[in-house]
């Protein structure tokens, strides 16, 4: 380190956290898409674009029937129509829109996603930081019941659980959040120990700093962009389990739409083939597809740009 | 060696005991009274009094863990809510299928798998490798409904080759069955063989990092001759470790693919015991799933030690 740097880091008004970087750190690499990652980011963000605005742009509600066509003749069955005009996708089996109820579903999907992810990584990031700081007797307990979840495969805990609660989107939203922080407490963990024993931190310690600062302003800063990168692989993991919940009856429950119990509702028109009913359900499963997809392009770019490690963990 | 595999396979028990207390802390003792539940709005004090001694809820937490245990070891776990036969006949006739399913699965997905894995690490960037890891990529990513649509599309609907349902009444020939059973394993196959080509590529191209392979390419071996020779002895240890994890990923695609082709096997005995909430189904699945997953785990955690002289010989 230079004699300048160290002067600055020295000269650092205290109120402010704000470290200029130092002259000798390599330079900043700019993110660089490829072309699938920058079509990937327009389908996320397409698609988090209608799960904010969806319900306002769909051309029906999400529980409203199609009675009759645009001529105003009542239809004789409204269910499994096949594409129009009128209804871009065709209607489902009750004769709902379902490209209306696929812009609403995306809202269910998305935002119970999003909150289970966000939950997840609040509770994984707090116990494991707990555990890794507190050590002893906290660290064994938090670790072992870590240890004890993760050998329950994620869908078996999620069956065991919603049979005894039965199932609403508080409790999917919970239930992912806790099947995942597991994940995240292990990562968190490993990396609060890794944290606590660096030479800056002895130096907060012996500076006098408490214990406190030392968790918000040593150790989270350094820990964020490692358990950053791992948020998209989360997210993909947490959409898919949802999503499965939802297809196997157990998730979001009717008349609200949501991609997974879309498909599920609409299997029996799969039978009919293209000219009715089975696009009610292979379009659900294609808008889960094409958003998991993205978000592992988006990944594999991030990834690429940190340096691969993050790959390896997928595979 | 040897001590550390028995610790492995003591800490294996361990787990399956610990599960077993969470799955009955779950489902017995956190929702609540269950007698309660069972008689609903019309008990009175006597009865429920009546009805919590005959189920035995009077008696301490711990007793009841002790009575629900030696009931499921000795496979007295009491009549299904749903149909009147017992759970463990019921058990009995579909672990059968399930099994038959997992057999006929790993015996199409492994040496699929492993020939792919090695053909698309024998050329890395290649065009094979490219198209392996591009489609690789889009399975893993996407739900396991989603491959199963489209294999009804294509094969059942369209083509109109096989059937959409496998639904067995057990009088069928041999050949009959396979017929059956052909689009659940096509889907499982599918999507297990995508993880585990991605897994083995990955290892055979870390096992093709290392310095003696690149010893053996400046000696001018021929490159068929560094995979067959050189790379894949050491890599059959992490393959084993990766087909002990693919078949424990099994136990989740599992329960999407029975729900899907009302396939009659243990998944979607428990999936629908969750459904009416029938405890005890649950109870007895959800513990088969969780030691099988557990038991396979520790296969390839045993593999894994086994296989590599430096976890053989730990410091």
């Amino acid at each position: 380190m230079t004699g300048d740097a160290t002067k600055t880091a020295v000269e650092q008004p205290l109120d402010d956290p704000a470290f200029e970087e130092l002259p000798d750190a390599p330079p900043r690499q700019r993110l660089k898409l490829s072309w699938a990652g920058k079509i990937s980011v327009c389908i996320v963000a397409l698609w988090v674009f209608i799960a904010l605005a969806g319900s306002f742009i769909a051309p029906y509600h999400e529980a409203e029937f199609i009675e009759e066509d645009e001529q105003g003749n009542y239809y004789v069955d409204p269910s499994f129509l096949p594409p129009s005009a009128q209804t871009w996708l065709g209607t489902d089996y009750l004769g709902r829109d379902v490209f209306s109820r696929i812009l609403w579903g995306a809202r269910t999907t998305l935002g119970i996603a999003f909150a289970a992810t966000m939950l997840a990584y609040m509770t994984g990031i707090t116990l494991g930081i707990t555990a890794a700081v507190a050590g002893g007797w906290t660290d064994m307990l938090l670790s072992r019941l870590d240890d004890a979840l993760l050998a329950i495969p994620t869908i078996m805990l999620a069956l065991i659980i919603i049979a005894a609660f039965g199932s609403s989107i508080p409790l999917l939203i919970a239930l992912a959040g806790l099947v995942y922080a597991a994940g995240i407490f292990r990562i968190a963990r490993a990396l609060g120990q890794d944290i606590m024993v660096q030479d800056f931190v002895e130096a907060a310690r012996a500076r006098g700093e408490g214990l406190w600062w030392i968790i918000t302003r040593e150790i989270l800063p350094n820990a964020a962009m490692p358990i950053a990168t791992d948020f998209g692989l989360r997210l993909i993991f947490i959409i898919l389990f949802i999503s499965t919940l939802s297809f196997l009856g157990l998730g979001v429950q009717p008349p609200v739409a949501d991609w997974g119990s879309m498909v599920r509702e609409n299997l029996q028109g799969l039978g009919n083939g293209f000219s009715g009913g089975a696009i009610a359900s292979l379009a659900p499963a294609a808008a889960i597809g094409s958003l998991t997809i993205a978000i592992n392009l988006i990944v594999d770019d991030v990834s690429a740009h940190a340096g691969g490690s993050l790959a390896k963990k997928m595979i | 060696m040897w001590q550390l595999a028995f610790r492995r396979i003591a800490i294996g028990f361990l787990l399956v005991w610990v599960v077993s207390v969470l799955i009955f802390a779950i489902t017995q003792i956190l929702p609540g009274d269950a007698a309660e539940i069972r008689l609903g709005q019309d008990a009175t004090p006597e009865s429920l009094a009546a009805l919590r001694r005959e189920m035995g809820l009077d008696r301490p937490a711990y007793v009841q863990y002790l009575v629900w245990l030696e009931r499921l070891l000795s496979g007295n776990l009491g009549v299904s809510v749903a149909g009147g036969a017992t759970i463990t006949s019921l058990i009995e006739h579909r672990i059968g299928n399930t099994l038959f399913m997992a057999g006929m699965v790993s015996a199409i997905a492994i040496p699929i798998s492993v020939t792919i894995g090695l053909l698309a690490a024998m050329f890395p960037g290649g065009l094979i490798d490219r198209i392996v890891t591009a489609a690789t990529l889009g399975l893993v990513a996407v739900p396991d409904f989603l491959v199963a649509i489209l294999l009804i599309l294509i094969l059942s609907v369209q083509l109109n080759w096989l059937p959409a349902v496998s639904y067995l009444s057990g009088t069928e020939s041999f050949w009959q069955t396979l017929r059956a059973m052909a689009l659940p394993i096509a889907t499982l196959v599918t999507v297990v063989a995508a993880q585990m080509i991605r897994m083995t590529r990955a290892g055979v191209l870390n096992v093709m990092n290392s310095p003696y392979i690149e010893m053996a390419i400046l000696k001018g071996v021929p490159r068929r001759r560094i995979i067959l020779r050189h790379a894949l002895p050491n890599a059959i240890g992490p393959i084993v470790n990766i087909i002990a994890l693919n078949l424990a990923y099994l136990v989740s695609g599992v329960v999407v693919v029975e729900t899907i082709f009302a396939y009659p096997g243990l998944a979607k005995l428990m999936v629908d015991g969750v459904q009416s909430r029938d405890m005890a189904v649950v109870q007895a699945c959800g513990m088969i799933f969780c030691t099988t997953y557990i038991v396979l785990i520790l296969v390839a955690d045993i593999a894994a030690i086994l296989s590599n002289p430096r976890l053989r010989h730990p410091k």
